[in-house]
């Protein structure tokens, strides 16, 4: 009996050992805002290449940052760029943008079916806890004609490290001084008021339970959680609602400018059908990682990406990628030491 | 030659036993060293404040301190009376057919795996929180302790969790303490007349550091839990007197945060948290067993005295 | 004071207890209730041979998730059973010295240590040294976690082992290794069996500490050296996320695992009672 499970054991690690030696097996984590798409990528390439298989754990962009700066993964994902003082401690990372999303309000007001509409300062007021209630004549003056309740309003943001967070309060803070003032931009901050949790999951999840919740997540989660969203005003006086259009637009005039690390903001852009909320969003690469295995597997999964996995973006309510960004890309990734 | 084979059987063994030893010094050991840089920042001010700002590098830990022993205060007094009242009815007053099955069954409570009492919490508690909480009758609302939004996400909901998963725990070392007891204290007390409830109560009296030693060891476990209340609390660092405001504890913390604390003084802040828990529970932990073991001393000199000259005890 | 008062006062807290048990075992009914209703009906073959299904697809399970739970908790098992069993035997055997009451001490205080913190050193230990999450780090913190039970355990039983037996083997000239190892630890086997079954579905249930030693893994891995699908980590997973078919998924994740870590309870409380009534037989 002993020996039996013995032997039972031996033979499952080595074959576990086997299929390692044989194939390539490669983790990563981060961002939960393209989790979604990036899971579709992975198991589309293990399809067409069987023995690349990538690991991805969605834990948020904090996790993907801290993560790869450890090396305990060989590749992160981050929408909140690594700031100037975190690139010190992971020499020779890359960012690399691999779709555009963006991050809409998310409610729940029971009684209410209509689209609502917010502007950047009153979604900075109601995060700072200054508006308290869904019938706050800050509100009704945007949304005329929908009865909103008099019934609290149930702030929902994150709790852990999120690159979702960081394009949220990266756009309300250009849109509200006293937001930048007292909260500043980041993966995580000191939330003035609201529950919190987990992951984009976990807020859609707090949104949909909750009545009156309000909250902010990448599009995609709001659509597979038939969630109800509202349109932003953007920088242009223009309420608009995101869409694969709207947040492409938004990215126009940074794809001209794009800076060589990649590292670029495209909140509150300029323009009549931009949506206001978008962003780029990161995988991390390290330039020269001691796996060269594992690095040109990646090299080889990044090109098909950016190439035919754009494709399987739109469908998912990410826009692909600008084209002269990913031209750019191709030569960094050449860069890349793969031997 | 034997005496060595008995040297190297005791140094061989000690060996492994010097191992445990060694792993529980080592787990202090990699929580000092990974919280030297919050320490240092902040020394004593790190209990005192409350902010939590992750972006300005700014961290106080008092509302983790709050939360968890709120938390576990408030579930221990839900908790207590029913552990106890359990042991008391198993040990002292339901018949023996009955006594194996009760056994098992609250057996079976604790073999719970925490992440089910989690689940259980969010998708069945907290909602019927939230109704309890809608419905709180004005009067009620305008108290401190009932203020706040109805969420059903709050330290209401996380304290009765933490209660359910604690009664087994206290209510079975609750039943060995009582099991302490010598027989001939309770024989005694019949023999003078007492009802039940009287022979119990001098019971209780007898066991009583005992039983303190079982309520403070489910307190102890209630200080750790992890999974189930990060669930159902809210996650918010406040400090609040409201059962409906959302909140947040040391553990839960540490689960949310450590996977990504992106910058070294985040880490270490996380890590200290960690210290001081482990470093609280310890104390917890040894307090209780001292009271539990305090109580077996009393009772052995006793029973001794018994055996040898039973016409001298005094009832 | 009267009679009929004190008779009244001794029915009240009798009730009071019996209602006392009632009350604690109702939410134990509600919640396997619920476990039960919500599970069974995404119980299938399915789940048992299959991946977690993408976002919108229905179906699949949790193959990944049950192996690998099956993976960390025997990894943690090898670690813990050799240094737990022989350090209670030292406890045991070398009883009133200073190093057995050190060890003890520290049993009871590593058992008393919360799940996440020794995430916290299993991370710092097993997994930033070696740049690799892993299903061996995870196995690591369980072994950790296992070592107080299972050291506990054998010292207590390997006192209750009638001392005429390890006299006897002494006695015929074994040295006092032969006399634990072939004669007193086999007498206590049984007992010793049951608290580390009791340990393995103690531990199997943990999440905390898996959460950044095993991480988890969106294949099926059976490598020690990679992250691993546990049930638990995957349970967590579905049950924070907002959709309703991940719910779904996760009350059966709950249902396997609450049936796995009660089966093996019952099995190793039924095990033990008749290996002792084999024992006392020959």
């Amino acid at each position: 009996m002993k020996k039996i499970a013995l032997a039972a054991a031996l033979a499952t690690t080595l074959a576990g050992a086997t299929f390692a030696a044989q194939n390539v097996a490669i983790n990563g984590a981060g961002a939960t805002f393209p989790a979604p798409i990036y899971q579709k990528w992975f198991a589309e390439y293990n399809k067409l290449h069987p023995t690349v298989r990538i690991n991805y754990q969605p834990l948020g962009s904090g996790a993907g940052i801290r993560q790869v700066t450890e090396r305990t993964v060989f590749f992160g994902a981050t929408d909140g760029p690594m700031t100037d003082e975190q690139l010190k401690g992971a020499p020779g990372i890359l960012h690399l943008p691999t779709v555009l999303g963006g991050v809409v309000p998310i409610y729940n007001v029971p009684g209410v079916t209509q689209e609502l509409k917010f502007s950047g300062p009153v979604l900075a007021n109601i995060f700072l806890g200054k508006i308290k209630k869904w019938n706050d004549p800050a509100l009704t003056a945007l949304n005329p004609g929908v009865n909103l309740p008099g019934s609290d309003i149930v702030v929902a943001h994150r709790s852990d490290g999120s690159g979702t967070t960081y394009i949220w309060l990266d756009y309300l803070a250009k849109v509200s001084p006293e937001f930048k003032k007292t909260v500043g931009v980041g993966t995580s901050a000191k939330w003035p008021v609201g529950v919190a949790a987990a992951k984009n999951d976990g807020v859609a999840a707090i949104v949909k339970q909750t009545p009156g919740a309000l909250g902010y997540v990448e599009l995609i989660f709001a659509i597979q959680t038939k969630t109800a969203y509202g349109s932003v005003q953007n920088a242009s006086g223009k309420f608009v609602k995101a869409s694969i259009e709207s947040v492409t637009a938004a990215a126009a005039a940074a794809a001209k400018a794009m800076p060589a690390d990649y590292r670029v903001s495209i909140t509150n852009a300029a323009g009549d059908t931009v949506y206001p909320v978008a962003s780029f969003t990161w995988m991390l690469l390290y330039q020269d990682p001691k796996d060269k295995a594992q690095s040109k597997a990646m090299v080889d999964f990044m090109k098909w990406a950016l190439t035919d996995g754009q494709k399987f973006a739109a469908a998912m309510g990410y826009s692909p990628l600008p084209k002269n960004v990913v031209d750019m890309e191709m030569k960094t990734l050449a860069t890349v030491k793969v031997q | 030659m034997s005496r060595f084979d008995d040297l190297g059987f005791r140094a061989g063994t000690g060996l492994f036993g010097v191992l445990i030893i060694a792993v529980v010094i080592g787990i202090a050991g990699v929580l000092y060293t990974d919280s030297t840089a919050a320490i240092s920042k902040f020394g004593w001010q790190f209990w005192q404040t409350d902010t939590w700002d992750p972006i300005a590098g700014d961290f106080g830990a008092r509302p983790f301190i709050w939360g968890t022993l709120y938390s576990s205060v408030l579930a221990l007094i839900i908790a207590g009376p029913i552990a106890l009242g359990i042991a008391i009815y198993i040990s002292e007053l339901c018949p023996a057919w009955l006594q194996r099955p009760l056994v098992f069954l609250t057996e079976l409570l604790a073999a719970i795996p925490s992440i089910v009492y989690g689940l259980w919490g969010i998708f069945v508690l907290v909602p019927f929180v939230r109704q309890l909480e809608a419905g709180t009758p004005e009067w009620m609302k305008a108290l401190p302790l009932f203020s706040g939004p109805p969420l059903g996400l709050g330290m209401l909901s996380a304290a009765v969790l933490l209660a359910i998963m604690i009664v087994p725990f206290s209510s079975s070392v609750a039943r060995e303490v009582l099991r302490a007891v010598p027989q001939a204290q309770r024989e005694g007390a019949y023999a003078l007349g007492a009802t039940r409830w009287e022979a119990i109560r001098m019971a209780l009296f007898y066991a009583r550091t005992g039983i303190v030693g079982s309520i403070m060891l489910g307190f102890g476990r209630a200080l750790g839990e992890t999974m189930a209340v990060t669930m159902v609390i809210g996650n918010t660092p406040q400090i609040s007197t409201s059962l409906y405001a959302p909140q947040y504890t040391m553990a839960a913390v540490i689960a949310n945060e450590f996977a990504e604390a992106a910058d070294e003084l985040h880490l270490h802040a996380l890590v200290e948290i960690g210290l001081v828990l482990f470093v609280i529970t310890l104390v917890v932990n040894v307090a209780s067993r001292a009271f539990i073991w305090s109580l077996g001393r009393q009772a052995r000199p006793r029973r001794a005295r018994h055996a040898t000259a039973p016409a001298a005890e005094p009832a | 004071m009267r009679t009929s008062y004190r008779k009244f006062m001794s029915h009240l807290v009798v009730a009071l207890c019996a209602g006392a048990v009632l009350l604690a075992l109702v939410p134990l009914a509600f919640i396997l209730f619920y476990v039960i209703k919500q599970g069974v009906t995404a119980i299938n073959w399915n789940f048992f041979t299959q991946m977690p299904a993408q976002i919108g697809d229905p179906g699949g399970g949790m193959a990944n998730g049950i192996v690998g739970s099956l993976i960390v908790t025997g990894l943690g098992a090898l670690f813990a059973i050799p240094i737990g069993i022989t350090a209670g035997v030292y406890a045991s055997e070398y009883r009133g010295t200073r190093l057995a009451s050190a060890i003890r001490f520290a049993a009871d205080t590593l058992n008393g240590v919360p799940s996440i913190v020794i995430g916290v050193f299993a991370y710092g230990v097993a997994v930033l040294p070696f740049h690799h999450f892993s299903a061996a780090a995870g196995g690591f913190a369980l072994g950790v976690m296992m070592l107080p039970l299972v050291m506990r355990t054998t010292e207590e039983l390997l006192l209750l082992v009638p001392a005429s037996l390890r006299e006897g083997a002494l006695a015929l000239g074994a040295t006092r290794a032969r006399a634990v190892f072939t004669v007193v630890l086999p007498a206590a086997l049984p007992g010793i069996i049951t608290g580390v079954l009791l340990a393995l579905a103690r531990v199997a249930g943990e999440t905390a500490p898996l959460l950044f030693t095993s991480l988890n893994n969106a294949y099926f891995s059976t490598d020690p050296g990679q992250p691993i699908s546990t049930l638990t980590v995957q349970v967590y997973t579905f049950a924070t996320s907002p959709y309703p078919e991940w719910h779904q998924q996760a009350w059966a994740g709950a249902l396997v695992l609450v049936t796995m870590v009660f089966t093996t309870s019952v099995l190793a409380r039924v095990a033990t009672a008749r290996m002792e009534r084999m024992q006392r037989g020959s």
